[in-house]
């Protein structure tokens, strides 16, 4: 099967072709986006710090995105437990809703948001990228959480009562402490999409936009392309650290739990 | 029993339990996805003067969506598009899924998946502008292949046009159908594949005869949880797709912010849905022999 790993090999290649480029241009003394590449230089990430309209951006991008990141793991938790140890009437049909945004367009999710909220008279704010991130982020924090429930042995809970434990301290001293490594996987995937996303941010932030939707606005300018790799560089390397990270809380949960590692997220 | 006493006790049952904790986040996306996507539907119905929107039930909309040539062409390419990256996307990610579930060692199956999901977790829209430098007339593909001496001018199919987007939507949406085909794959049985080669079916047909199929509900969540986002897809059309690339969700964003006509983006965005769910319908309903029994 040497073909097959070959081509493993080769659609790697093709998956990281842009990140692998990104750098280069980041660090090249040109301001044409192209081969070749003229020499080394950190002229683009001087001009990132000492442009102001970026840090305002960032400000917005860091409190959306941490905000989301709870409010959604909040909800995760709350769905990932109800659909892990309880039955209830209608409940394929309410999780696949909760779930549904994963599959929609993210436009028609954008489109309908901002026609709905003119119509109830709130203007586009950081609050409203805010409700249309969480809605976005909760089903991957679902999916997250629903392996640290399922792995979860329920004779643990069922112990802890027996030996005379209220509900709340169950849920504090041997829930909450098994479910972490999942909780803060959840935190930072829901943070990482929440940092990235553009079209619902394009549609919804109004006159304080993300870091994405700086970014749109400065694709127009030639002059600016440099920066834009500089600035790019810093995220891609800020998203690969927060998902290592995700990634070794997601594996110490399962090890905790006891059990074999069997894939990644989603 | 008092009403408080009986409320109480409703509670404490299994689906009682089940109900509250999974409101909180039901309650949210009634109010933050089912209300919206109803007032869309409404406002399809309605038209818009300027700034002043008549509320006033009608049809027009949808009369002018489908007999106006540039809209039923928009909506047409989407379709074409959005099927194509599907193709490309599921015939590309197979062999990837079908190596790591049967070629890798158990223990390095993980850090394989991490690999191929890392690129979809950076930004997409820097994603995106890469590859129009990737695909640019002086970039690194005419470069490599002029410098091999393959063509010998750039070539100039692969930018601003139909071709760009799938090449980028192939990329952007890799990992959404590697994942679940490795699912579908890992969930075989594998004596049932030393049966088929103990009853002297060669590789080949028992690839066919037994993987191929039991890896069906795998290829076909694949292509919608592709099919379905590409459709509306904003960035890689404007930034890489030219005016032969433009897509439906690019038309919908200009008739919301620049035409100020927000009652035909949202017969769009509703025309657009329609046909994703109905190919969608179509395609489970199509493939139900090859995926029911598990």
């Amino acid at each position: 099967m040497r073909g097959l790993k070959v081509y493993a090999i080769t659609y790697l290649v093709f998956l990281y072709a842009p990140i692998i480029l990104l750098p280069l241009f980041a660090f090249n003394d040109g301001t044409i986006i192209a081969f070749p590449l003229q020499g080394f230089t950190l002229d683009w990430f001087v001009e990132l710090a000492r442009t102001e309209a970026l840090h305002d951006a960032t400000v917005n991008s860091i409190f959306i995105a941490v905000t989301t990141a709870i409010l959604a793991t909040c909800f995760g938790l709350f769905a990932a437990r109800a659909g892990n140890r309880h039955s209830f009437p209608g409940k394929g049909g309410i999780l696949g809703f909760v779930m549904l945004p994963l599959v929609l367009p993210e436009i028609i999710v954008a489109v309908s948001l901002l026609v709905a909220m003119l119509q109830v008279g709130l203007s586009p704010s950081i609050w409203t990228v805010i409700a249309g991130h969480v809605l976005i982020c909760t089903p991957f924090s679902i999916a997250i959480l629903n392996g640290s429930f399922a792995n979860m042995d329920k004779s643990l809970e069922e112990a802890a009562v027996d030996l005379g434990e209220t509900p709340v301290s169950t849920f504090r001293l041997v829930t909450l402490p098994l479910v972490m490594p999942g909780i803060v996987a959840s935190l930072l995937i829901c943070f990482t999409i929440s940092l990235d996303e553009f079209i619902i941010a394009f549609f919804l932030s109004g006159n304080e936009p993300t870091l994405p939707v700086y970014l749109w606005g400065q694709l127009r300018f030639p002059g600016r392309l440099p920066v834009i790799m500089a600035l790019g560089t810093i995220l891609v390397i800020l998203s690969i650290l927060l998902l290592v990270t995700a990634e070794y809380f997601r594996r110490r949960g399962l090890r905790r739990a006891g059990l074999e590692d069997t894939g990644g997220f989603l | 029993m008092s009403q408080t006493a009986r409320l109480r006790r409703a509670f404490r049952t299994d689906s009682g339990k089940g109900l509250t904790l999974v409101a909180p986040p039901f309650i949210y996306a009634l109010v933050m996805l089912a209300a919206p996507l109803g007032t869309i539907l409404l406002f399809s119905f309605w038209t818009q003067d300027f700034l002043t929107i008549d509320r006033t039930f009608t049809l027009d909309n949808y009369r002018e969506a489908l007999s106006d040539p540039l809209y039923s062409e928009l909506l047409f390419r989407s379709l074409r598009i959005a099927g194509a990256v599907t193709v490309v996307t599921v015939l590309l990610a197979f062999p990837i899924a079908y190596f790591v579930s049967f070629h890798v060692r158990p223990d390095r199956k993980s850090l394989w998946l991490f690999l191929i999901t890392i690129p979809f977790w950076t930004s997409y829209l820097i994603r995106v502008f890469l590859w129009r430098v990737i695909l640019a007339f002086d970039g690194p593909v005419n470069g490599t292949l002029m410098g091999l001496g393959i063509i010998d001018e750039p070539l100039s199919w692969i930018l601003y046009n139909a071709n760009a987007v799938i090449i980028t939507l192939a990329h952007a949406f890799a990992p959404f159908a590697i994942l679940p085909i490795f699912v579908s794959l890992e969930k075989i049985d594998r004596s049932l594949l030393e049966a088929a080669r103990d009853l002297g079916e060669s590789r080949v047909a028992t690839f066919f005869r037994v993987t191929l199929p039991l890896a069906m509900p795998g290829v076909l969540a694949a292509i919608l949880i592709v099919f379905i986002p590409t459709i509306g897809d904003y960035v890689t059309p404007r930034l890489v797709g030219g005016s032969g690339g433009t897509m439906i969700a690019n038309m919908i964003q200009t008739q919301f912010m620049r035409l100020n006509n927000a009652p035909m983006g949202a017969t769009l965005a509703v025309i657009a849905m329609l046909s994703v769910t109905v190919i969608s319908l179509l395609l489970v309903f199509v493939t139900r022999r090859w995926t029911r029994g598990r």
